[in-house]
């Protein structure tokens, strides 16, 4: 736009006119005379004059040369608003009428300088427009606008609208600030639909200071990874939640019990570290006696099998006769300077059976010991006990399988807990705790008593049957019956009490308190557990000891006895004279009734014979005698039925087991009639034997001398 | 321990037996009485067959579990029982 100029101060035409003078281009060089004239005329140029005076004219060289006349000849000239430089005829191709015209009217506007300015006057509509933009906030931007006037003022001359408002503003601008709400309130009463002027719109925009992004990374340790790697069966789940139960037993048992535990703890604690640093080999305990029975299993295949299942078919042509099939041998290094002195089969464990080992001889009297085989592992024993003095005699609790009583030649009872590790006995009987002064002969496990506490019977030569308590960590004794005879003295001065040496002992199987002692006179006598001083009965039985008394299994009323007399005598009860006498050629050392059989029994006797008798199929003669010993002067010592197994074993002062199997004559059940049922079970064995017994009664009577 | 040593001679001594070998549940004989080569062969393969037949009676019924193994070739027995963190084998010749 066109700034209209006003006329120039003295000054800027003074600085022009200098500026003119040294520099003299040729086209400004005429215009410049033009407006010198100008300014001579116009103008006072006293300042000029100044400058002139004291100095020579300086003519440029290339001007014109112009004679006084000519130079003092007026020219007129004329100021017109007119651009000298615009055209002055400007043809223009009219297409209506289809020939060029002359422009009537040139425009003789010369723009000097246009700036584009930001500016707005505040009344227009624009600027209405935007303050209604900007909302009822913009006092600030209001007054920023203000002092933006205020600033154009002396640069710019005459803006006639806006002087007055500048003026109204410089003098109050409270007022003006006043008035600004106002305006402000009214555009923003008005909020129209901004349309922006695609023209006259600006942005704005502005970039703040663009931070340099930095990467900044760390990087920490890798979590430690292991492959893992498992198989989810059927089995593995059961085990893990066996595991889990018991876990929360454990827990639970801990709970109750925890102060008493801490200190077992700690001593447990020391033992577990020892183990992990011995040799890992003790951890295979378990399994490698179970490769031992296995390789024993091949070594002895032969007798496995025949154990088993070998029946010995012969027998069909044998009549009665039955045969014993010798089956394993158990022998033990350290036992064979001693003899067997008892055997006991275990009641639970079918297959394990211990033996005592001591001596006979009154001479040669050394250590004992005890020995437990399996008949899974016929080299070895499975447990090995040495004891000072020979044991006579041993004893399996019937319910508690491994307590194991004993009876020794010194006289003194001990128990053995087979649970426990270590050679000593659990209990042991002392001279102060009243402990035999004889050998005990038999011991006997009873059931146990009122107080729950477990108790057994001895019996031995010093003549006393002892009832043994096992009260916490103590054997108490008492006395059940002091075995005493009364003899005449020859001389008739008075009777004597004399003392019977009890030698063997067995108790009712049903009646709990009847017993029978066997002794050294070769009596026997019935007794009860309630009466200490006087025997129920008294048989005379043997010329000698008595060896071995036996109730019978089955029938209630029966017993044998055998004695180094060579007889083996079976009784009743209730009948003074014996049922049954057999003579066998030789010392009996041992008899016993089958338990299946209530007729059948066995006796071993001091010529290596092992004597089978039935009294069901044969009442006078042995189903069996036969030579079990190869080594004549072994003596057979002791013999038993398997409970459940057609076996015996029988001991001898070897220190030798041997085990035979009963050929099926010797086992015999009664025949079955055709169309008949038999009923099976300890009736028919009772049976069995009554019906013997009531053959002998009353034609025994008569025959008895 | 003495009693598993004495025990472990007593099978050594028995008629037939070839050799015993103990290994432990990496399958890494830690006892043996054979050679080095065979010793490991035996473990290794062995240590297979275990597996798969304590997986196959534990997987018909979860409460058996497997007692020993007997695998019985022209040549020889071969005798295995497991136990929880080892298991033994013995080789032995049962017609000798």
């Amino acid at each position: 736009m066109p700034v209209p100029h006003k006329p120039a101060t003295v000054k800027s035409k003074l600085g022009s006119n200098v500026h003119i003078q040294s520099k003299a281009p040729v086209t400004k060089g005429v215009k410049a005379n033009g407006k010198k004239k100008d300014d001579e005329d116009g103008m006072d140029t006293g300042e000029g004059e100044e400058w002139m005076q004291g100095k020579t004219l300086v003519k440029p060289p290339d001007q014109l040369e112009l004679t006084e006349a000519e130079l003092k000849e007026e020219i007129t000239r004329i100021l017109t608003a007119n651009n000298p430089h615009a055209p002055q005829n400007i043809v223009r191709y009219s297409f209506k009428e289809s020939c060029y015209k002359p422009i009537s009217s040139v425009d003789q506007l010369a723009v000097h300088f246009v700036l584009e300015g930001n500016l707005l006057y505040k009344d227009s509509n624009e600027a209405r427009r935007q303050m209604a933009k900007q909302g009822l906030t913009e006092e600030k931007p209001a007054e920023a606008v203000l002092s933006e006037m205020d600033e154009e003022n002396p640069e710019t001359p005459q803006v006639t609208g806006q002087v007055d408002g500048e003026e109204g503003t410089v003098e109050g601008e409270d007022g003006g600030g006043e008035e600004r709400p106002d305006s402000v309130d009214i555009k923003a009463g008005n909020k129209e639909l901004k349309l922006t002027n695609q023209f006259n719109y600006s942005e704005r925009a502005s970039q703040t200071l663009n931070n340099p992004p930095r990467e900044r990374g760390c990087q920490t340790e890798p979590p430690p990874r292991a492959n893992f790697s498992a198989t989810a069966n059927q089995w593995e789940i059961y085990d893990i939640y066996m595991e889990e139960i018991q876990r929360q037993e454990k827990s639970k048992e801990k709970q109750k019990v925890q102060i008493s535990k801490k200190e077992e703890d700690k001593g447990k604690k020391k033992m577990i570290v020892a183990e992990n640093l011995s040799d890992d080999i003790s951890k295979v305990a378990k399994v490698s006696k179970i490769i031992e029975r296995m390789v024993n299993q091949n070594t002895f295949d032969d007798i496995a099998q025949d154990f088993k299942y070998f029946e010995d078919a012969s027998d069909e042509f044998r009549e009665q006769e039955g045969t014993l099939l010798p089956l394993w041998k158990f022998q033990y290094d350290k036992a064979k300077c001693l003899s067997v002195t008892a055997i006991c089969w275990n009641q639970t464990y079918k297959d394990l059976f211990v033996v005592g080992l001591g001596s006979y001889d009154f001479t040669k009297q050394g250590h004992g010991m005890l020995l437990l085989y399996s008949l899974k592992n016929p080299t070895y024993p499975e447990f090995t006990f040495t004891t000072t003095s020979g044991i006579m005699c041993v004893d399996i609790h019937e319910h508690l399988s491994y307590l194991v009583a004993v009876g020794c030649y010194d006289g003194c009872v001990a128990v053995y807990n087979l649970k426990e590790e270590g050679q000593e006995p659990v209990y042991k009987s002392t001279a102060i705790t009243g402990m035999h002064t004889n050998p005990v002969w038999q011991v006997k496990w009873q059931k146990d008593d009122l107080d729950n506490n477990h108790n057994f019977f001895s019996v031995s030569s010093d003549g006393r049957v002892v009832s043994w308590t096992l009260v916490k960590n103590e054997l108490v004794f008492t006395d059940i019956i002091n075995l005493s005879v009364e003899s005449a003295v020859p001389d008739g001065k008075g009777e004597m009490s004399r003392i019977a040496c009890g030698t063997s002992f067995d108790f009712h199987k049903q009646i709990d308190f009847l017993f029978l002692v066997g002794t050294e006179d070769g009596k026997i006598h019935k007794c009860s557990k309630s009466y200490s001083s006087q025997f129920l009965e008294t048989y005379e039985a043997h010329n000698m000891a008595v060896e071995a008394v036996r109730w019978n299994h089955f029938h209630p009323n029966v017993f044998i006895s055998c004695s180094s007399d060579w007889t083996v005598k079976i009784w009743d009860h209730t009948i003074k004279p014996p049922m049954f006498i057999f003579d066998l050629n030789a010392a009996v050392e041992h008899v016993t009734w089958s338990p299946h059989s209530s007729t059948v029994f066995a006796a071993v006797t001091a010529d290596r014979k092992v004597h089978v008798f039935d009294l069901g199929i044969n009442k006078s003669e042995a189903l069996c005698q036969q030579t079990v010993v190869a080594k004549k002067k072994t003596k057979l010592s002791h013999i038993e039925f398997n409970p459940v197994h057609p076996i015996i074993i029988v001991g001898d002062d070897r220190g030798c087991v041997t085990s035979l199997k009963l050929s099926p004559n010797l086992r015999k059940k009664p025949k079955e009639k055709k169309g008949q049922e038999m009923p099976k079970g300890p009736e028919v064995e009772i049976a069995k034997m009554e019906k013997l017994l009531s053959l002998l009664r009353e034609p025994g009577s008569n025959q008895q001398n | 321990m003495a009693k598993v040593e004495e025990t472990l001679k007593r099978i050594q001594s028995q008629k037939g037996v070839q050799g015993i070998i103990i290994v432990n549940a990496e399958g890494i004989p830690i006892k043996s009485t054979l050679d080095n080569s065979s010793t490991v062969q035996y473990a290794a393969h062995i240590q297979q067959l275990l597996m798969k037949a304590r997986s196959m009676v534990r997987e018909v019924d979860p409460q058996n579990d497997l007692t020993f193994l007997r695998v019985r070739s022209k040549k020889n027995e071969i005798m295995i029982a497991p136990d929880k963190d080892y298991f033994l084998i013995v080789i032995q010749n049962p017609t000798e």
